[in-house]
């Protein structure tokens, strides 16, 4: 067992877990953020994609005690308040999600994405950049769509910051 | 149709819980004092069971219990039932294997489980799981079709001698016969419908807790069909009585068939939480899914088609080998019989029609319903032979496809369906219009001077939803009825709940049914609530597969709806001192019509609840119910139509177009509908170029993970051209056909149409993958 202390969405925390538990193990078990999802143990399908210090990452391919003095961020940190984080907003309105297991990581992924390339987003970039994340309802048209989108939307809100 | 209303596209209610990450799956449920079950399972596709020696496993820390087959059947539990009987030629009943939830003797797949680990934790308990040892003797296995049927194979089941489940035929064979003896031409094809991997997002999840005081059981589990699984746990396996099992499904992350079966893990969960008195969940990973979760399709067919010498079809006659796996799943008899051969006579006028469906046992995890079931293997085995036709017939494909399309309606089909409309040329038409069919030979031209190989493919598929009437199901096998049932209760402040047994798991119901009640009474859908998955507070439902949710469970809905109406109205004219007749709903208010006296809905209902001034003998209250069951199928059919390039040199395809035009009948919200096909046509392209559920000739899965199953991703696939045409279903009040399996139906062959004329060789199987397309290419 050990400490882990980091920081999740925002608030510094320390947990105690089995050395051999995964940074996705500590947030869903451990701290009930169970917004990110697990979708297959071998790093292909993307549910749970966090982000460590502003990253994307697959939460299931790292241990907890590798996040130790991380700032780690989670589906349930990205809206101000009521606010939707635009890519949230975006992935709405086009319909970018069905079930809605995958949708958390592929949001995750998806900001990353845009901040990759400062917004300069074609659809066939997006394809390719979300090569990480499976979907199996939405046959990604609308979440192509909705990356596309918040991308416009994300330059907008940091414009008027 | 209002902004709201039937018709809107109106954005999800359900997706700000999903998109803030407060979704609640199975998983992410805890119970206080909880245990996890990990699953001990066969890596032989065929073994017998010698013995299991749990001590060394009992002793690890943090161990409740181990328990295994032979304690189950012990106890009594029953084995695994298929709710469809389907009976041979011969007249004999289909032959039914034994199937217990947890092997006591044989296992006849890798991933049957033979034992659990019940433990504190999942970690304690997937530890202790390696300290179990259990003695297996290896037999001899089979997985493919033809090997399994030869004589001196291994055999499975002593109840199914030769693997044989059943050998079942539809149509009139001398008709047939007749037809072929006169041809004046005739085409053979010889079709694989390959094995597929569901894979729903969400693994399958189980959480079991019996209440010792109550002697009453709650199951959470990932279900399209919660009260399904409540009948079938209660009727079948002996788990409890139904008034002492709640069964929940909350929100379910897919299912696409896989999560309409009751499972092994559902019913071990529940036996284990009695005998350890905690609650026991498990949740599987991946591999689990690979290995348990009901596969889709494998099919092995020879098809012929006879022609006149004026290129009409005048018979066809069909034999298909059914893959089943080692155990027959809860629907899986129906999937290859009243499934398939029943859309055989695809969008076509075709006098005879015979097919044979012979089921086989294997090796292999169980097959049952995946998407289309059975129709997408009836719609890519006519779709491909009327491009292969059209090729040896050396005519247009779309002319060939006009010229033998139905365009009487309504029409008796050889093979027991009657379609009751559609408007076939219409979506043809459309879907040439959107592709530019006529400029194809140039656009092929121009391909080919750059080294390309272009290629189209159509495919016109239809099939038959909206499963569907009880009574004809009935007398087909089905052990079940397939109506829907809903109910509406007005609050005293107006607000409406609705209750449904339709399940949503991706589909939108939560969305789509308010829209029924915003456009009948005017009232927003935020005052509308959406209630299901819950058997303690929905009384029954069948669920939610085979495209039903709209054509079935809003029918029932709507007929909850105008009962309720009917009483509204009545309170209202009351108070307002108006005849009934001439009350009027609109925008939330029940109007005398022609006059501007008018009371709101939220007064009716205080009026309801109040009792103070209703009619004489009226009871108090505004909740009406209703069970629907529809009078026939309904049948979606559509035209897709793919463009494509492939490189000569790596075998690789590249989409240049694909375009569905589809008709529906009525849409409640586009939007939402087009989700449902470009998630259809993912599934039916994934079929086409890269999904294929992988079995050596031992019986070992190839293709168990996410590095080995090749899952569409979003670089794999087109954005979609889509568009609608329409012909009101007569058979239900909304005009409602469905939406939710056309794509993965008609998708498949408009892909290997389009390969197979890019390439100019007809014969290729599917997955079309880059290594097979070029082997073809360069084939002598």
């Amino acid at each position: 067992m050990s400490t882990v202390k980091l920081t999740v969405n925002g608030k510094a925390v320390a947990v105690d877990v089995e050395d051999r538990t995964l940074l996705v193990h500590l947030l869903r078990d451990h701290l009930n953020l169970t917004g990110t999802h697990v979708g297959c143990d071998t790093s292909q399908c993307g549910a749970c994609v966090v982000h460590v210090d502003g990253k994307a990452v697959k939460s299931c391919t790292m241990l907890a005690g590798e996040a130790a003095g991380t700032s780690v961020t989670t589906i349930e940190g990205i809206a101000k308040g009521d606010e939707l984080h635009p890519m949230q907003a975006a992935f709405r309105d086009n319909h970018g999600l069905q079930c809605g297991y995958c949708t958390p990581g592929m949001i995750m992924s998806a900001i990353d994405i845009v901040h990759r390339y400062g917004g300069q987003l074609d659809e066939p970039t997006v394809r390719q950049e979300l090569e990480g994340n499976i979907c199996r309802c939405t046959g990604y048209h609308n979440i192509v769509k909705a990356v596309l989108d918040a991308a416009g939307r994300m330059k907008v809100s940091q414009a008027a910051e | 149709m209002g902004v709201e209303g039937i018709g809107a596209r109106v954005v999800r209610k359900e997706d700000k819980r999903f998109i803030t990450g407060k979704g609640r799956y199975v998983d992410d449920i805890k119970l206080q004092g909880m245990t996890h079950a990990h699953f001990i399972r066969s890596p032989h596709a065929h073994a017998k069971v010698k013995g299991i020696d749990s001590s060394a496993a009992l002793k690890m820390p943090g161990v409740v219990a181990v328990l295994t087959g032979q304690e189950i059947v012990n106890d009594k539990v029953g084995n695994l039932i298929c709710g469809w009987a389907i009976t041979s030629k011969d007249g004999s009943p289909m032959k039914m294997g034994a199937w217990p939830a947890m092997a006591p003797e044989t296992v006849r797949f890798v991933g049957q489980a033979v034992a659990v680990v019940i433990a504190d934790s999942k970690n304690l308990a997937r530890d202790a799981a390696e300290a179990v040892v259990v003695d297996y003797e290896e037999l001899p296995a089979v997985a493919d079709v033809h090997a399994a049927i030869k004589a001196g194979a291994p055999q499975l089941h002593p109840e199914a001698p030769g693997n044989q489940v059943y050998d079942w035929v539809l149509g009139d064979e001398a008709a047939v016969d007749a037809a072929f003896a006169k041809a004046a031409n005739v085409v053979k094809l010889d079709v694989t419908n390959n094995r597929l991997a569901p894979n729903a997002m969400e693994p399958r999840a189980a959480i079991a807790d019996y209440d010792a005081a109550e002697e009453h059981f709650t199951l959470y589990t990932t279900s399209q069909n919660p009260h399904v699984a409540r009948l079938v746990l209660s009727a079948f396996y002996n788990i409890a009585p139904e008034h002492k099992l709640r069964v929940i499904a909350p929100d379910v992350g897919g299912g696409f068939g896989s999560k309409i079966f009751i499972y092994p893990e559902e019913m071990v969960a529940l036996w284990a939480s009695k005998k350890v008195g905690r609650p026991v969940k498990w949740t599987g990973d991946r591999t689990e899914a690979f290995l348990t979760d009901a596969h889709g399709r494998d099919h092995v067919t020879h098809a012929e088609m006879a022609f006149d010498a004026s290129n009409k079809i005048t018979g066809f006659k069909v034999k298909t080998y059914a893959n089943f796996g080692a155990y027959m799943s809860l629907f899986s008899s129906s999937v290859p019989t009243y499934l398939y051969a029943t859309l055989l006579s695809g969008q076509y006028n075709i006098p005879a029609i015979h097919a044979e469906v012979i089921g086989v046992y294997t090796n292999t995890t169980p097959v049952d319903a995946y998407r289309g079931a059975g129709r997408p293997e009836a719609s890519y085995l006519v779709e491909r032979l009327m491009e292969t036709a059209a090729r040896q017939l050396k005519v247009d494909p779309a002319a060939l496809r006009r010229a033998n399309f139905i365009t009487q309606f309504p029409h008796q089909t050889p093979v027991i369906m009657a379609y009751d409309t559609g408007d076939f040329n219409a979506s043809l038409d459309a879907a040439m219009k959107a592709i530019d069919y006529a400029g194809f030979p140039a656009r092929k031209a121009q391909a080919k001077s750059q080294g390309k190989l272009r290629g189209i493919g159509v495919s016109c598929y239809i099939e038959a939803c909206g499963i569907a009437p009880s009574k004809a199901v009935g007398s087909l096998g089905a052990g079940v009825g397939l109506w829907e049932s809903a109910e509406v209760r007005v609050n005293p402040v107006g607000t409406i709940e609705i209750l449904t047994g339709s399940h949503s798991h991706g589909q939108g119901h939560e969305t789509t049914f308010c829209q029924l009640v915003a456009d009948r009474l005017g009232v927003p859908i935020s005052q509308v609530s959406i209630v299901h998955g819950d058997t303690d507070k929905v009384q029954f439902g069948m669920g939610t597969y085979g495209s039903r949710s709209a054509a079935v469970g809003l029918t029932a809905i709507l007929k909850a709806m105008e009962k309720m109406e009917s009483k509204a109205k009545k309170i209202a004219a009351h108070a307002l001192e108006a005849s009934e007749a001439d009350i009027v709903i609109e925008n939330g208010e029940f109007k005398v019509t022609g006059t501007d006296k008018a009371i709101a809905l939220p007064m009716v209902a205080l009026a309801a609840y109040t009792a103070h001034n209703l009619p004489d003998g009226m009871e108090p209250g505004l909740k009406e119910s209703a069970f629907y069951d529809p009078s026939n199928f309904t049948f979606p059919a559509g035209a897709y139509i793919c463009e494509l390039e492939v490189d000569a040199g790596t075998g690789k395809t590249t989409f240049v177009n694909f375009v569905a035009a589809d008709d529906f009948g009525r849409l409640i919200n586009p939007m939402i509908v087009e989700g449902q096909v470009h998630g259809g046509l993912a599934q039916g392209i994934g079929q086409a170029l890269l999904e294929h559920a992988i079995y050596d000739a031992n019986g070992q899965p190839v293709t168990a993970s996410f590095m080995d199953y090749a899952m569409p991703r979003a670089e794999d696939l087109p954005s979609f051209n889509l568009s609608h045409t329409t012909t009101l279903c007569p058979g239900n009040p909304l005009g409602i056909k469905g939406c939710g399996e056309a794509g993965a139906i008609g998708a498949s062959a408009a892909v290997i149409n389009a390969i197979t004329d890019a390439i100019g060789k007809n014969n290729l199987e599917m997955p079309a993958t880059p290594d097979r397309v070029w082997r073809t290419i360069h084939a002598a």
